[in-house]
């Protein structure tokens, strides 16, 4: 059993009793714990099962790569899958429960894979794609989609807030070890500007747990004071519940900040993703610890030996009363001695090396602590909970056993540095035998903009294993980092640590070496995906040889922990069943984040209201107020319809557009685009940006233009004004001005940068009203000011004056077909000038009307609109507007393009009015069918509808389509499919339904 | 005029730090050759000011220039000045390559006051605050938006934005300081 042990626990807080559930049953710890470490005080061993066998899974180690004990956090609105105990401080209400187990943790029906796991081997399902279709679709899949996920999604809106923050460093630490101290203490004396950040809430990282030695006294000690040093230096940040989650070019890191995860009722955000620019990147993430294989590794209660030591010292747990020890190196000697200092039973450390003779091994024995040298544990008893191991000689098939009786085994496979971080950006690796990893390589560093390297490694991190070295590499790493940042270093004193000699590791990738398949089926590499050494063995047999090949056969490293524990043992058995070195093998790619971070840190502020900028004009509060149903054009939120009372959307629409056609419509049009173009170069810039010809618009009168991109589609369109000889004001589309004012700016900066022309964006700087309708003019009269009759202010003219009191430029321009203006007063007065009009415009039946009712009436009249004839493979010519195309201009921008033969061809859809014969209203995008099949077995069709509504003027439904020889076919009828199958007969007309000769909007 | 009003009319909210909706604004928008004689006379004309260095502000007793790029500027003047003293650089600049436009009522300014002024920005844009100086001003984002902004006072940032993102903008600034956000990292 585990529980914990009086006066012992660094990091807990007696005093500050804390209260828990895990899986409904309320248990306690202290202030200070980890959420392992409360439940190891609690003998909760047993935390989840595993993926794919659902076999019982206790937690394997105490820090970042925990594979094993993930739970679904919290509740409501607060939950949150695959939590990693290991990483959840402990606070006073926290919820947790187990996952991927039904119905209950101890007793799970899904462990019957386990049974049938002959059946389930590596490349599972690779291979069972390899079957028949239907097996996939009604075997496989149901049985995969059940078994899959580990946590639940969450059903609830995430309650919290979450922020990103932008900092600037001249020298960025991750990792708050003695390394990243000493780092950090180095590169703040040059002066330069430090940010040392820590992924936990404690530092000193192992130095600390492991009772190092630095100057003379505990490392604890050294740690406080140097951090008082830091926390003086007006230069320097230290911050704990960092973790350096990226490192990507030029210097560009991310900062996974945890604020309230262990204070949730506080009111800060819960997360912080710092996104950080640094001249120079210290990665001090020290090392982790390789576990080591053999049978029944897996079973809870076998656990990394520098996690029990973690716990022991920590938290004051003692993981197993009876703790047998199992390593290839010296360091798994120190958690037999911290074990049997602090009064534990350590029946035996299991040595795979022949003879040892170290200082540590040495220790052990003067504490009465048996060493069996060149031996292997060959099997673990028990099966919710370790009862003992078998151990067997090492260079053996692990055939004739002994057994020790235990309840924990640590097993220390030695360490491998962190070099994730490293890796992210670039940085190359080297294998060093010696220790049997991979180490940052420091001349092959990730590359800057001027090819200079911008990640040093600091301690550990780098390969350094001893603290001697692991502080005299981090104060050289501070001082080239600062260097490197345009700091000249101090010559300061290092801080120093006897490094302890130790005797070399002997890499044992499997124990025993000869162990037999049975065994070997046994021995876990990826404990939460459940990849096992005969899984590799299984590939590589298969031929498979690349390890990221491998890796995505076998699943080994997908999991949550993406291989943190199981990387180098998976390719070292990957190697040796290729036979070759594990150099040539190779390592699969680091990629951020280093471990799992939120979805709202990612998101930031973005949710809620602040999801997405929503543009509003300066009448928006009166749609508001006015029940207005908004839809979103670009950015913007604009009134689709005023609904009254029980209106359904399309009364409110029939409403509006008859109201409009009949009497006085109101249409807030302040989202059109509106950019000045000005400068002795305008009207030749025009000329190149529009088919048609602007450069001989006299002043004071509009024109409607095209816009096409240079491969000749049509982009825009909209009315230009000429407003005196040197300056233009286009209209673009609603949801085109940024666009459109960017493109002109484009083609004046990079083509045409010698032309005079400027262009200003004054899309905002006015608000815009479309009063439509045959009492159109009488309100304007009424309002009074200046002369809106017909001879004054003809059609498709536009003058400056007042009206009601209001500065307006008045443009007689119209998109309904009716009599029309268009007035535009400054933005700020935008809103009074609408209440003015709807005041004076009460007794001529003033409404207003939203953008279907405008919809409509365009269709009606035929006007084609950007974004509904227009997809962005259509040019003029299709929507029959060579009308508007200069046949006398040399050039416009995709004039050449539309000279292509494709471009030219007849065979084009063209665009047509379409008439069901039944008076039905077609479906939007519905396809005209033709006659046969293509290669594929689809239907053939020989055109679409682009805008489809029904006219409340005609009472019918009218739609514009693009119809291959379109406009040759007047009067013929054709089929348009509906998604069910059947099809409406529908009849091609000419696309201008109303008004054909445009005597309402000239009066 | 009596109709004008800015797009939220004052609005306030106080976190950590104050975050205000200043009303209307006087803003000219200024194109043209900043080496050209005629142009620095015209500036120095409606403003009382010289061309600003890159990225930088100039001010007088008249008025407030801001740099906003390699050939324009926008000139700060009181809002009912605005349309006068545009017409008035039109007149000046007569012949010469050049353009001048109101904009006040296009845009939509804010302050944030107070000692974490700057962390709010942090959060929204990508600017080192720390190292921002008064008299600087950047034209970059806020969160998903355009902005320009300056150090106005030791513990003032001045923001301009566009006026149909004002809203938005405020509702940014306003979660960015709320209590309890504060980083404790630009002091």
């Amino acid at each position: 059993m585990s529980n914990r042990i009086d006066g012992m626990g660094r990091l807990l807080n007696r005093d500050t009793p804390v209260s828990f559930t895990f899986n409904g049953k309320t248990l306690s710890g202290y202030q200070g714990d980890t959420l392992a470490s409360a439940l190891l005080a609690n003998d909760q061993m047993l935390m989840g099962r595993s993926f794919k066998y659902h076999r019982a899974r206790g937690v394997v180690a105490s820090g970042a790569e925990e594979p094993n004990a993930l739970v679904n956090m919290g509740e409501g609105a607060r939950f949150e899958p695959n939590q990693r105990v290991t990483t959840t401080e402990l606070f006073d209400g926290l919820t947790a429960k187990s996952q991927n187990h039904w119905p209950n943790l101890n007793f799970d029906v899904g462990v019957i894979n386990n049974y049938v796991s002959k059946f389930l081997p590596a490349g599972f399902y690779y291979k069972t794609f390899m079957f028949p279709r239907f097996a996939w679709k009604h075997v496989f899949e149901p049985i995969v989609r059940h078994s899959a996920g580990l946590g639940k999604p969450p059903t609830e809106a995430d309650t919290d807030r979450y922020e990103h923050f932008y900092a600037f460093v001249d020298v960025l630490i991750v990792g708050g070890g003695i390394a990243g101290v000493q780092a950090a203490l180095a590169a703040g004396q040059s002066g330069a500007k430090v940010l040392l950040v820590e992924q936990t809430a404690h530092w000193g990282g192992r130095a600390v747990v492991d009772g190092a030695i630095i100057d003379g006294k505990p490392a604890e000690e050294w740690l406080i004071e140097t951090l008082q040093t830091l926390e003086n230096m007006d230069n320097v940040t230290i911050r704990t519940r960092i973790m350096g989650a990226g490192v990507y070019d030029h210097g560009y890191a991310l900062g996974y900040e945890r604020i309230t995860d262990h204070a949730p009722e506080t009111n800060a955000p819960r997360h912080r993703l710092w996104r950080i620019r640094a001249k120079q990147i210290i990665t001090a993430t020290g090392a982790i610890e390789r576990p080591l294989s053999f049978a029944g590794n897996d079973i809870p209660g076998v656990m990394l030996a520098s996690a029990v030591r973690d716990y022991l010292v920590n938290w004051g747990i003692a993981v197993g009363q009876r703790t047998v020890v199992v390593t290839n190196n010296d360091d798994g000697y120190r958690t037999a001695i911290a074990l049997k200092q602090a009064g534990l039973e350590v029946p035996a450390v299991i040595d795979v090396r022949e003879q040892v003779q170290s200082n540590l091994a040495k220790q052990a024995r003067a504490l009465g602590i048996e060493i069996r040298e060149g031996r292997a544990i060959a099997s673990v008893k028990g099966g919710k909970r370790v009862t003992g191991v078998g151990v067997s000689i090492m260079q053996g098939t692990g055939g004739a056993q002994e057994e020790i009786k235990c309840d924990c085994v640590a097993m220390s496979g030695g360490w491998s540095p962190v070099v994730h971080l490293w890796s992210h950006c670039g940085g190359k690796l080297n294998w060093i035998e010696e220790h049997a990893h991979f180490a940052p390589d420091p001349k092959r560093p990730p590359l800057g903009d001027e090819g200079q390297g911008f990640v040093i490694t600091a301690g550990i991190a780098s390969g350094a294993m001893e603290t001697g070295t692991v502080l005299q590499n981090a104060d050289a790493a501070g001082k080239s980092a600062a260097k490197a940042a345009g700091f000249a270093s101090k010559r300061t004193r290092v801080a120093k640590a006897d490094d302890v000699a130790t005797q070399v590791m002997l890499p044992a990738w499997i124990l025993p070496t000869n162990a037999l398949p049975e065994l070997r089926a046994k021995m876990w590499l990826d404990f939460q995906n459940d990849v096992k050494v005969s899984d590799i063995q299984l590939a590589a047999r298969e031929g498979y040889e690349s390890v990221e090949h491998t890796k995505r056969y076998t699943t080994l490293g997908m999991a949550t922990d993406q291989g943190k524990l199981s990387n180098i043992n998976g390719l070292a058995v990957l190697s040796d069943a290729l036979g070759q070195e594990i150099p040539q093998t190779g390592t699969t790619t680091f990629r951020p984040p280093y471990t799992p971070i939120s979805m709202g840190a990612i998101a930031g502020e973005a949710r809620g209201e602040i999801f997405q900028p929503l543009r509003q004009t300066p009448i928006h509060q009166w749609h508001v107020g006015h029940n207005a149903y908004m839809e979103p054009v670009g950015l913007w939120h604009r009134p689709y319809c005023y609904p009254r009372g029980e209106e359904t959307h399309q009364e409110a629409v029939t409403r509006e557009v008859n109201n409009t056609r009949q009497k006085l419509g109101l249409l807030d049009a302040s989202t059109l685009g509106k950019l000045i173009v000005k400068g002795p170069d305008a009207g030749k810039f025009l000329d190149m940006l529009y088919t048609n010809m602007m450069s001989n618009l006299k002043p004071g009168r509009c024109r409607y233009g095209l816009m096409c991109s240079e491969n000749g589609f049509l982009v825009d369109d909209g009315v230009v004004a000429r407003i005196d000889e040197d300056t233009f004001l286009c209209h673009t589309t609603s949801g085109g001005a940024e666009r459109i004012h960017g493109w002109m700016e484009e083609w004046l900066q990079t083509e045409w940068w010698d032309w005079q022309v400027y262009v200003a964006n004054v899309t905002e700087q006015f608000a815009q009203v479309a009063v439509v309708g045959p009492n159109a003019r009488k309100v304007l009269e009424k309002l009074g000011g200046m002369d809106v009759s017909k001879d004054a202010l003809s059609f498709m003219g536009w003058a400056d004056g007042i009206l009601g009191g209001f500065d307006v430029r008045v443009y007689r321009i119209s998109f309904s077909g009716e009599l029309s203006y268009e007035i535009a007063v400054p933005a700020s007065q935008g809103r009074a000038f609408w209440d003015a009009l709807h005041a004076a415009g009460a007794e001529f039946g003033a409404m207003a009307y939203g953008t279907e009712a405008l919809h409509i009436m365009r269709a009606e009249k035929g006007f084609i609109m950007i974004g509904d004839e227009t997809d962005g493979t259509i040019i003029p010519q299709d929507l029959g507007l060579n009308w508007a195309i200069s046949k006398k201009k040399d050039d416009f921008l995709g004039k050449r393009a539309q000279q292509r033969s494709h471009m030219a061809s007849k065979d084009r859809w063209q665009l047509v009015g379409l008439e069901t014969l039944d008076g039905s209203v077609l479906p939007d995008g519905a396809y005209a069918l033709a006659e046969g099949e293509n290669a594929n077995g689809q239907r053939n069709t020989q055109g679409r509808v682009t805008s489809t509504y029904h006219s409340p003027t005609l009472f019918r439904g009218i739609a514009m389509g693009l119809v291959l020889h379109g406009p040759d076919r007047m009067g013929e009828v054709i089929e348009f499919g509906n998604i069910d199958g059947t099809t409406i007969s529908a009849k091609i007309v000419d696309p201008v339904f109303y008004d054909k000769e445009g005597i309402k909007q000239n009066v | 005029m009596s109709n004008a009003v800015s797009a939220l009319e004052g609005a306030s909210y106080q976190g950590f730090a104050q975050v205000r909706e200043m009303g209307l604004q006087g803003m000219i928008t200024l194109r043209g050759d900043f080496d050209n004689a005629i142009f620095k006379k015209t500036l120095k004309l409606i403003s009382g000011c010289n061309v600003p260095a890159l990225r930088e502000l100039n001010h007088s007793k008249s008025g407030t220039v801001v740099w906003m790029s390699p050939d324009e500027l926008l000139v700060l003047c009181a809002y009912d000045k605005a349309q006068v003293v545009t017409e008035k650089a039109v007149k000046q600049f007569a012949k010469t390559h050049s353009m001048a436009v109101n904009v006040s009522d296009a845009r939509a300014v804010f302050t944030i006051t107070g000692n974490g002024a700057r962390e709010v920005i942090a959060k929204l844009a990508p600017v080192d605050m720390a190292a921002f100086k008064k008299n600087e001003i950047r034209r970059t984002r806020l969160a998903q938006v355009p902005a320009a902004f300056w150090v106005s006072d030791d513990d003032q940032i001045t923001i301009v934005v566009f006026r149909s993102v004002a809203q938005y903008v405020f509702d940014l600034l306003k979660t960015a300081a709320a209590k309890g956000g504060e980083v404790g990292f630009i002091y």
